[in-house]
């Protein structure tokens, strides 16, 4: 069931000096509780589009429509918990604002993410990765249906952003939210994804998409990493980023 | 040793340190009462122009216990600490006006340049004529001078919030009061305390011109009929009683900021 069908989409930004086309004829589906990742070279547009997604900004042309309604989860490329407020009241800030306050989905949230210890705290006093938790948390309170993430794990150490992988890739299972992950790292797309999209440069457009064999998607995204179809799909996605001039 | 005793002794070494200063600072305010007194009484300085510690200090002793300098000090605190409220207050609903329509903003803004360069002092007979010689005139003066720039400030701080932050209220559909409750204000706190740092000053300066045009009453009363009579012993009484009571004013401000800034 196709869940998001984006169609002929490009957008231009209008400077008093010069037009910058960001993205270009972008054409793709995404199916219901699908996790597609989007790869391309910096500045060619990934952020822009999930802007579009979020409706942030509205397409210069082309269409986005969705399959009936949507609550549009978006985590931004980086956390932007606000340091005036608790974690607690970060977490609940998406429910506050929707009237829906609610303090057993944030309490149940923070147990699950193992970051119930930190409910008083401000976010200056958390780590790099246990911000991004709270960061996906919030995101999460309000129970998206489509959930966009911009290079959520770029910020963090390469232990953080392999267990966070794993953490995240269960959590959605269990929501079973329609997921699209912007990232630069071949290995995070093929271990997270069931579909990879390949970006060209300025102006975005898909060249290519990949589907992951169904022997990996079994897999968590760490141990994915070790499982022989995936350095065969690594080579290929890199060979076409490679000609793509990454 | 061990690291209690360590410990107690690196803080009885600043405790140490402080009195130290303190004792200095002490020291240097007796010297400058003492030089004042001593070089008046052998008329090194002029008694007439410079009065003296002594004099200054019967003065306030009569005037204390006559009860005519009470009203006065009750009359300035009262005009500068609401010019000083009302100003800061003016400048911040300003500020929110200008951030909640970026036309309103963009028209406003050589309107603003100009006020902000002006220096209010000059228009000070205009309001006088305007208001009347009385306290409203004080308080409008004392207003006009930190209304402006309170408003830039504040305004300017409104601007510099992370507009990511703004983008996250975006997200989840928040209004532009919600975006201002939630983030702008908070975000900006900080930097309103500290125009209110600025405002005590500027209030004091509005407040005793005013009272220097108003002229009947107040210590910027007292000063201008005590130049008028060539009562120098008066003048030295009033700007030394606006000296303690600004510091004091100051320092409250400054606790309120502390206060506020650790909740945060
Ligand atoms: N608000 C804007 N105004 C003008 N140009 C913009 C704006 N936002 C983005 N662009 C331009 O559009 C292009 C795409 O930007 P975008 O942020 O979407 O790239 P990206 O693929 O997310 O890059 P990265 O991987 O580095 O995050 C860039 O060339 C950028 O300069
Ligand atoms: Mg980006």
């Amino acid at each position: 069931m196709t869940f998001l069908d984006v169609k002929n989409v490009t957008h231009h930004f209008f400077k008093e000096q010069q037009v910058a086309t960001a993205l270009e004829n972008v054409n793709f589906s995404v199916g219901a509780g699908e996790f597609v990742s989007f790869l391309g070279p910096s500045g060619c547009g990934k952020s822009t589009l999930l802007s579009l997604l979020a409706g942030l900004l509205t397409p210069t042309a082309g269409e986005i429509q969705f399959a009936g309604d949507v609550e549009i989860g978006y985590m931004l490329q980086q956390d932007f918990l606000f340091p005036w407020k608790t974690i607690e009241e970060n977490v609940a800030l998406g429910l506050t604002l929707l009237k829906r306050e609610n303090h057993d989905i944030v309490d149940e949230l923070l147990e699950q993410f193992e970051l119930a210890h930190t409910k008083k705290l401000y976010p200056p006093q958390l780590s790099g990765g246990m911000r991004q938790r709270i960061a996906l948390a919030r995101t999460l309170a309000v129970k998206p249906t489509l959930l966009l993430l911009d290079e959520p794990f770029s910020a963090l150490d390469f232990r953080s952003k392999l267990s966070l992988e794993n953490f995240v890739s269960e959590t959605l299972k269990q929501f079973s939210t329609t997921t699209i992950l912007v990232t630069h790292d071949i290995s995070e797309a093929i271990a997270m994804s069931d579909k990879v999209f390949i970006f060209s440069a300025r102006p975005g457009t898909i060249l290519k998409s990949f589907i992951i064999p169904q022997e990996i998607r079994e897999l968590t995204p760490f141990d994915a990493r070790n499982a022989p179809a995936f350095q065969v799909l690594f080579q290929e996605i890199w060979e076409e980023l490679d000609t793509d001039e990454y | 040793m061990n690291i209690d005793q360590l410990q107690q002794q690196y803080n009885e070494q600043r405790r140490q340190e402080k009195r130290k200063i303190f004792a200095f600072q002490f020291v240097i305010l007796i010297g400058l009462l003492l030089l004042w007194e001593v070089t008046t009484h052998f008329r090194i300085l002029d008694p007439l122009i410079f009065s003296s510690p002594r004099a200054v200090g019967s003065m306030f002793i009569a005037k204390i216990s006559d009860g005519s300098l009470f009203p006065h000090i009750a009359i300035t605190m009262f005009e500068t600490v609401v010019g000083f409220i009302l100003g800061t207050l003016f400048g911040t609903l300003l500020a929110i006006s200008l951030w909640s329509s970026k036309t309103f903003a963009d028209v406003m803004d050589p309107y603003l340049v100009v006020l902000n360069a002006m220096p209010k002092v000059a228009i000070g007979p205009i309001i006088l004529v305007i208001f009347g010689p009385n306290m409203l005139a004080v308080l409008v003066m004392g207003v006009l001078i930190s209304v402006i720039i309170s408003t830039l400030v504040i305004f300017s701080a409104f601007q510099q919030v992370n507009e990511n932050y703004v983008k996250v209220m975006q997200l989840f559909g928040a209004s532009k009061y919600e975006t201002f409750r939630h983030v702008i204000l908070p975000a900006s706190t900080p930097t309103i305390i500290s125009t209110l740092k600025v405002n005590v000053g500027l209030s004091w300066v509005g407040v005793i011109v005013g009272e220097f045009l108003v002229s009947s009453s107040g210590l910027g009363y007292l000063i201008i009929s005590g130049f008028q009579v060539f009562n120098f012993t008066l003048v030295f009484l009033a700007l030394l009683i606006i000296i303690v009571l600004a510091t004091i004013m100051y320092k409250g401000v400054e606790m309120i900021e502390r206060k506020v800034l650790e909740k945060q």
